[in-house]
């Protein structure tokens, strides 16, 4: 591709801490991530990269470097310049899901719309969208207690997508998931990639990082080892779990 | 996001917690009731002295001439009274003046045949009926000449003639006032009861030297209580100063000796009436801005609790793009909901306290939309200031750490 990278990241360091207690989480990271990607972030805790994910999701600065994200230098702008970069052009998706309480799944979704001024109609509709592309059109008035882990992730991830972001940053999507929801959450993540979203999934399981087009493994505060796979590479692994985990043909269906 | 998203939402969190929120604006329903009933009452006092004014005439001095001491010395009660000639020597030379007459008065029974009726008894001079705007239902007022040869007169208020004539007509008909026979030549048109609930018609009037002399066998040219109009009100305090000087003169009190008289003019008493009820309320007022206090740091308590609770809450907000701004309104404005549900609740406990004070102590009281809107105003303002800090601190936090919070 020789459109401009989604993120392009050069030397960025993070150091916490100050005198002899300085912490260096990042050491220098170099990486570009292009539109279209699937890229897993992998590493040992205290690699580095839950550092790297709140730099990328504009949640934290670095101390040191150049982030570009859509050609934005965004390094040096204000906490509420980043509030609104998070807005518009980022989308979260957590471990816990992180869904308003006693609220149901449209209302969660339409969060960020909220925040953006968008009127209630178009709110409304484009919520009801996001949640259909996740195949959760008739929960829309479930709360997050009536729904499972899985239906829940997958509100989150709707919430995520509402904005149409330009790159979306997921912690251990599956992190509290059994191993048969991960599936289906992965598969629905895998189908928006292939509508075009740019995705980031941080996962210390490897079979998560199957599902991605690349792989990064973060050690000591920069990038081991940086893996692309053709999407055959993927297909060839995932048949192999899939094999190990569970029945193929009831398999088959879910994924498609 | 909007105003009305905030109001919604707070209204939402507040609904979560029902009985919280109630206790939570507790302080603020106590401060904002004790509030109203305070004002309620000092304002029902004050109308009501207003009143008062209006319906004797704002033009009227009294003078009272049962002062109990001369100079140093305490004298018994009526020692030193006021004289006739005190009184023409009044009309003649104090110029602020318009008219005189005494007002001395005596609780007597009063007798029409098998029928009888305990009232006050005034002796008066003509010059009373216009000074106190009397009209009549029937016969005449009672004329200089008769109160000149004490004249065995009377008129007769509703309520007397109510009492012992009942329909029938007692102009022409003599009654017995005490032991005295006296005539009825006249009715007074009912002037209602006063606002604090006197009987304003029960009364019968006759000439002084009557009262004085024929029924109670006393000296006919000693006063105890004169009434004056003034020529205008802003004449009052220079006949003020007219009739003390007067009768500082009559009575040969020397520079600096105190007088044994008092004058007084009914916007005074009405002054001296309100400090007595704002010391009446003034405890009630202690409470009240106490207890708004006490129910404003109840609100920051409250909502520090509820921000310490929804961490993750407010960190998933922030992390998905909320401004600090946006998060601080939130918070903001669900302090300003609880503590102005808190205002309105105490408004209707206040009004609910005002009437039953009104009704069972029997205590004027006035509510005014003024002091209502004022008391919703002050319960927002005690939210604003004391859900300032703990919206600031919810807009504040780090989203990172905030999401990760237990």
């Amino acid at each position: 591709m020789v459109t401009e990278p989604v993120v392009s990241l050069a030397g960025i360091a993070r150091t916490y801490g100050r005198g002899d207690n300085v912490v260096h989480a990042l050491r220098g990271v170099d990486l570009e991530i292009a539109e279209g990607e699937m890229v897993a972030v992998m590493g040992p805790s205290g690699s580095g990269k839950s550092t790297l994910m709140n730099i990328l999701g504009c949640l934290d600065r670095p101390s040191a470097g150049r982030y570009l994200l859509d050609g934005q230098d965004v390094a040096g702008v204000s906490k509420r310049d980043l509030s609104a970069i998070r807005l518009r052009r980022l989308g979260f998706i957590f471990q816990s899901f992180h869904l308003l309480p006693r609220t149901s799944a449209l209302e969660n979704v339409e969060l960020p719309l909220v925040y953006a001024g968008v009127p209630k109609q178009e709110r409304r509709a484009r919520a009801m969208a996001a949640l259909n592309r996740v195949g959760l059109e008739d929960r829309q008035h479930h709360t997050s207690a009536e729904l499972s882990g899985g239906q829940q992730q997958r509100v989150a991830i709707a919430r995520a997508l509402v904005q149409r972001p330009r790159l979306v940053l997921a912690d251990e999507p599956t992190g509290n998931l059994d191993s048969r929801t991960s599936l289906e959450v992965m598969a629905t993540l895998q189908t928006l990639n292939r509508d075009g979203a740019t995705l980031v999934i941080v996962t210390h399981e490897s079979d998560i990082a199957k599902y991605a087009s690349r792989v990064l493994v973060c050690r000591d505060g920069r990038i081991r080892k940086d893996e692309r796979r053709t999407p055959q590479d993927a297909a060839a692994d995932l048949a192999v779990w899939h094999d190990e985990e569970q029945d193929p043909a009831e398999e088959e269906e879910r994924i498609t | 996001m909007s105003f009305l998203a905030a109001f919604h939402l707070a209204f939402r969190a507040i609904l979560r917690n029902r009985m919280r929120s109630l206790l939570t604006e507790l302080g603020v329903i106590i401060g904002v009731a004790a509030l109203i009933v305070t004002v309620a009452s000092g304002e029902g006092a004050r109308a009501q002295i207003n009143e008062q004014v209006a319906s004797l005439g704002a033009n009227i001095l009294l003078v009272d001439g049962r002062a109990t001491s001369a100079g140093a010395v305490r004298l018994g009660a009526g020692s030193r009274a006021l004289m006739k000639e005190d009184l023409l020597e009044i009309v003649r030379s104090a110029s602020a003046v318009k008219l005189a007459s005494p007002v001395d008065r005596q609780s007597a029974q009063v007798i029409n045949g098998d029928r009888n009726w305990a009232t006050s008894v005034y002796g008066v001079w003509a010059a009373f009926f216009e000074i106190r705007d009397w009209s009549l239902v029937s016969g005449r007022f009672f004329d200089e000449r008769e109160v000149e040869r004490a004249a065995k007169v009377c008129l007769l208020g509703h309520t007397v003639v109510e009492n012992i004539f009942g329909s029938q007509d007692p102009v022409g008909q003599t009654i017995r006032v005490r032991q005295m026979p006296c005539e009825v030549i006249g009715t007074l048109r009912s002037k209602g009861q006063s606002s604090m609930g006197q009987d304003q018609d029960d009364l019968v009037l006759m000439p002084q030297p009557t009262f004085k002399s024929r029924m109670l066998n006393e000296d006919r040219n000693v006063v105890h209580d004169l009434i004056l109009s003034v020529v205008s009100a802003a004449d009052m305090e220079l006949a003020q100063r007219q009739v003390t000087a007067i009768v500082r003169q009559k009575h040969r009190i020397p520079d600096g000796g105190e007088d044994d008289f008092r004058v007084r003019n009914l916007s005074d008493m009405a002054k001296a009436r309100e400090k007595i009820v704002e010391t009446q309320t003034g405890m009630l007022r202690n409470i009240a801005a106490v207890s708004l206090l006490v129910g404003g740091i109840g609100i920051m308590n409250i909502m520090l609790v509820s921000v310490t609770e929804r961490t993750r809450e407010i960190g998933l907000r922030l992390a998905i793009g909320a401004a600090e701004v946006q998060v601080l309104l939130q918070f903001l404005v669900e302090a300003v909901v609880l503590s102005a549900m808190g205002g309105i609740i105490g408004v209707a406990v206040g009004i609910g306290g005002a009437i039953a004070m009104a009704h069972f102590m029997e205590w004027p009281v006035l509510i005014t939309p003024f002091w209502v809107l004022l008391a919703v105003a002050i319960s927002v303002g005690i939210g604003v200031a004391f859900g300032f800090y703990p919206a600031r601190k919810a807009a504040s936090l780090d989203p990172i750490q905030a999401l990760r919070y237990e």
